[in-house]
């Protein structure tokens, strides 16, 4: 029996201090949050439907669109590959300086996304700069820690007994794989990869400098949208913003009510 | 004392309790006592103002506190999974309730070494709960709870979390503890045993509402419905009625009133003797023997013998 | 794939990503000297840069923690309507591109936006300020605290603090002296979290501060101006600035886990 029961009636009663918290955040939350977006939203409508679709898919906004969503889904897809692969050899390998590798992880965590697209600039300079190679570059580096980050618990959590019964039950180590360990990491590696898609999705601070911004080549929507901004076509950022956060909003809620449905499926199990 | 009026509780669908009225004499150990989902938690959250309920009153030595926080009953409570200040050591967990009322240091050090004593954990002070075992958690759990006084002291089934013979042994040692602070104390616990053991009163509860309450002996020979017969120990079904395998009477010859059965098995088990039984119709029956009858008798499997129910031992009501 | 395989792997991977590549700034930083690189940093615009995105921190990490905090509670603790939308709105930063976070403040607290004419007439200017700075970053850093916090008090349960309150504590006690203490390294990760992300925040105040040097400029909008000028050694200076706050935060980040693990 778990010492984290979820019995109804629990949680203590509902007070006025619990409503006067809840209504203090959601109304600052209402001011920073929900209201600019909302603004987003009506400005990007504000001379109606057809003129919002009209300029939210422009050619050229097509074009960079159309890269984010090619560029971010490669860089998730090598992002779960890699990430969990790394997250393997730091939980199971021991070599020495595993632990600074392991500290390294979130150095992009921690470095300003500018610092980052700075960086690749240096090194590897004219041979990629303003290309697609270094835009995807760039967001390979700030997405790195997604999946490692949620792949290396449940790593720990798995116990070597499972592996071992396989191994014992004739499966060779592909299969143990394939077959054992891999159904018990999905979830992580699903939900590490749909956090970094949308970060990729909107990554603005890295690819600014490095992809060159050509347009119909290495635009991505963020800085389309910014370049909007600054030629004072307001409603022609507000309707790419608003393309960009609905994949945003569908990413984070699809993730949650997948995971909902997951670990409700698991304790029903 | 506490005292219960008509209290009622759901959860969405779920009745936890419906309608309970109970009264729990002053310096009595009462066992809150039945299955899972019976109500016998939420009864003893409510009394301690845990939960807040839908209907009905809680009063505690004669005053109304229905809608008394918990922090102003004055109760003692002690959790199943010992609710452990884990950042505090032993010390400071014991004196917390002391400590937030501003009391004197040196009152708050004498009161946590007199209870520390009186728990058995005199030299633990500076340990934090990560290096106690389960049952020093639950004493130190419990020292942290009459350290304030409580006017009552609630115990959630305080030693369901812990071994067998740990088990036992805590048992044994609340009963004298009882025995020597005399504060009323409620007790929520799935085991019969236990509250067989422990209490002065029962008080078994079954969907939400009180099946029959009284002492342990009036419940065991005396109970109220079948639930009741079943909850608090074995039984066997004989003639259509239910009786303990212990109060059957087995002989080698015929009477009026005894049935034929065939021996299937005989099981010793130290001091008591299972037989198996095989009644004319084919239905089985187990019989609790002890040493002596069963050596007087010289049973062994595939013998005829004769079964008697004394009339007072059964309980007349159709089946489990 | 053999262990040596699978660990060379991960080198040339984690090489080729992330190590090689930040080697390489402190390479560049440096070479032309130390003494090139003190004189890059002590501009006047490079000290105002600095001290105001300590600044900015400084204000939007208390606001974040507490904000964090009071949500994480609300959104475990409390049986209200509407935590779960909170759980979403406020896990929202997280996704949406800095871009349109500047946007959708500029649009409402901006000099034509939904609430800003109210504000300029009592003489508050949110956008091209430091108060707009510090909103687009609260906005950002929004989500940290209260996502290391939430997992944290789901673990530990409310046992604890129903027993202070059967104890007598107030609930403002129980907070203090329960509640607190056992969240103090998830609050600790997500308050690290958070001012990495407001030191190195870039799109969004990018959008929302006008970019005025000596005014407006952080360390960030610093380090893009002078590499667009062609200044890329003192856009190298100011993002090895930068990056040495990187590297401290992430050594406090190793700290702060090591002790919640060990808790």
């Amino acid at each position: 029996m778990s010492t984290v029961s979820i019995t109804p009636g629990r949680r203590p009663r509902v007070g006025r201090a619990d409503a006067l918290a809840a209504g203090t955040t959601l109304l600052f939350v209402s001011l920073v949050v929900i209201i600019p977006l909302a603004a987003v939203a009506t400005k990007s409508f504000s001379d109606g439907f057809g003129p919002f679709w009209e300029s939210a898919f422009t050619r050229q906004a097509r074009s960079a669109l159309i890269f984010t969503l090619w560029s971010s889904l490669a860089v998730t897809a090598i992002g779960a590959a890699f990430g969990t692969l790394t997250a393997w050899v730091l939980v199971r390998d021991h070599f020495p300086g595993k632990a600074i590798v392991n500290v390294l992880i979130d150095l992009p965590f921690a470095l300003p996304t500018i610092v980052a697209g700075l960086t690749l600039l240096a090194l590897y300079g004219d041979a990629i700069a303003y290309t697609k190679w270094a835009v995807l570059l760039a967001l390979l580096f700030v997405t790195l820690p997604f999946v490692v980050r949620s792949v290396q618990p449940v790593l720990l959590e798995i116990d070597t007994e499972m592996e071992e019964a396989a191994a014992s039950l004739g499966a060779s180590r592909a299969t143990t794989f394939r077959r054992i360990i891999l159904p018990n990491l999905a979830p992580a590696i699903i939900s590490g990869s749909a956090l970094a898609f949308a970060r990729a999705v909107g990554e603005f601070g890295s690819v600014v400098l490095v992809s060159g911004n050509v347009p119909f080549d290495t635009q991505v929507s963020s800085v389309y949208a910014f370049k909007q901004l600054e030629s004072d076509n307001v409603r022609g950022a507000a309707a790419v913003a608003v393309v960009l956060m609905v994949i945003s909003l569908a990413i984070l809620i699809g993730l949650r009510v997948w995971e909902r449905r997951h670990t409700i499926s698991e304790r029903t199990a | 004392m506490i005292r219960v009026d008509s209290l009622s509780k759901r959860f969405g669908d779920f009745v936890a309790l419906g309608d309970v009225s109970l009264h729990v004499p002053a310096g009595s150990l009462t066992a809150l006592l039945g299955p899972s989902g019976s109500g016998k938690s939420t009864l003893l959250r409510t009394i301690a103002g845990l939960e807040t309920p839908d209907g009905g009153t809680v009063h505690l030595d004669g005053t109304d506190v229905t809608n008394v926080a918990p922090q102003d009953r004055g109760v003692g409570f002690v959790f199943q999974h010992y609710a452990a200040f884990k950042h505090m050591n032993v010390r400071d967990n014991v004196a917390f309730g002391l400590t937030i009322r501003k009391r004197p240091k040196d009152e708050i050090r004498d009161t946590v070494d007199r209870l520390l004593d009186v728990v058995g954990l005199t030299g633990f002070q500076t340990r934090y709960p990560s290096q106690l075992s389960g049952g020093q958690r639950q004493r130190m759990a419990l020292a942290r709870a009459l350290a304030i006084e409580p006017k009552v002291l609630l115990l959630d089934e305080p030693f369901g979390a812990l071994d067998r013979n740990v088990r036992t042994e805590l048992r044994t040692w609340l009963r004298r503890l009882h025995d020597e602070v005399h504060v009323t104390t409620v007790l929520v616990t799935h085991d019969q045993e236990e509250a067989m053991d422990l209490a002065d009163q029962i008080v078994l509860l079954n969907h939400g509402s009180i099946e029959q309450e009284g002492s342990p002996t009036e419940l065991y020979d005396t109970p109220a419905s079948d639930f009741v017969m079943g909850f608090l120990g074995p039984v066997v079904e004989l003639d259509g009625g239910l009786v303990r395998p212990h109060d059957v009477a087995i002989a080698l010859t015929a009477d009026h009133d005894t049935t034929e059965a065939q021996v299937v098995r005989v099981v010793h088990l130290g001091f008591e003797v299972r037989i198996e039984l095989e009644l004319a119709g084919g239905s089985p029956l187990t019989v609790q023997l002890t040493r002596a009858q069963a050596a007087r008798l010289e049973l062994e499997a595939g013998q005829i013998v004769f079964v008697r129910v004394p009339e007072v031992a059964t309980f007349a009501a159709g089946g489990i | 794939m053999s262990r040596i395989a699978l660990r060379l792997t991960m080198f040339v991977y984690l090489g080729l990503v992330l190590i090689v590549p930040v080697a390489m700034v402190l390479v560049r930083t440096f070479s032309p000297g130390l003494g090139a690189f003190w004189s890059s940093v002590t501009t006047p615009a490079a000290i105002h840069a600095f001290w105001l995105t300590l600044l900015v921190a400084a204000i939007t990490v208390p606001i974040v923690a507490v904000l964090g905090v009071v949500a994480a509670l609300v959104i475990v603790r409390t049986r209200l309507p509407g935590r779960r939308l909170l759980e979403v709105v406020i896990d929202l930063p997280f996704a949406i591109s800095p871009v349109v976070v500047g946007l959708a403040l500029v649009l409402v607290y901006g000099r034509d936006g939904w609430l800003g004419p109210a504000l300029a007439s009592v003489g508050i200017h949110m956008i091209f300020s430091v108060p707009g700075i510090v909103l687009a970053t609260v906005f950002v850093c929004l989500p940290f605290v209260a996502r290391e916090v939430v997992p944290v008090l789901r673990e530990i349960g409310d046992d604890q603090e129903l027993a202070a309150a059967t104890l007598g504590a107030s609930r403002w006690t129980t907070f203090i002296r329960i509640t607190l203490p056992s969240i103090r390294w998830g609050l600790a990760y997500g308050i690290v979290l958070s001012t990495a992300r407001a030191i190195g925040e870039f799109g969004a105040v990018s959008v929302v501060s006008g970019k005025v040097s000596g005014k407006t400029e952080t360390l960030t909008l610093l380090v893009e101006k002078r590499y667009q000028n062609f200044d890329s050694a003192g856009a190298y200076a100011a993002s090895a600035l930068l990056a040495i706050i990187a590297v401290t935060t992430l050594l406090t980040m190793t700290y702060v886990q090591r002790k919640a693990s060990r808790q």
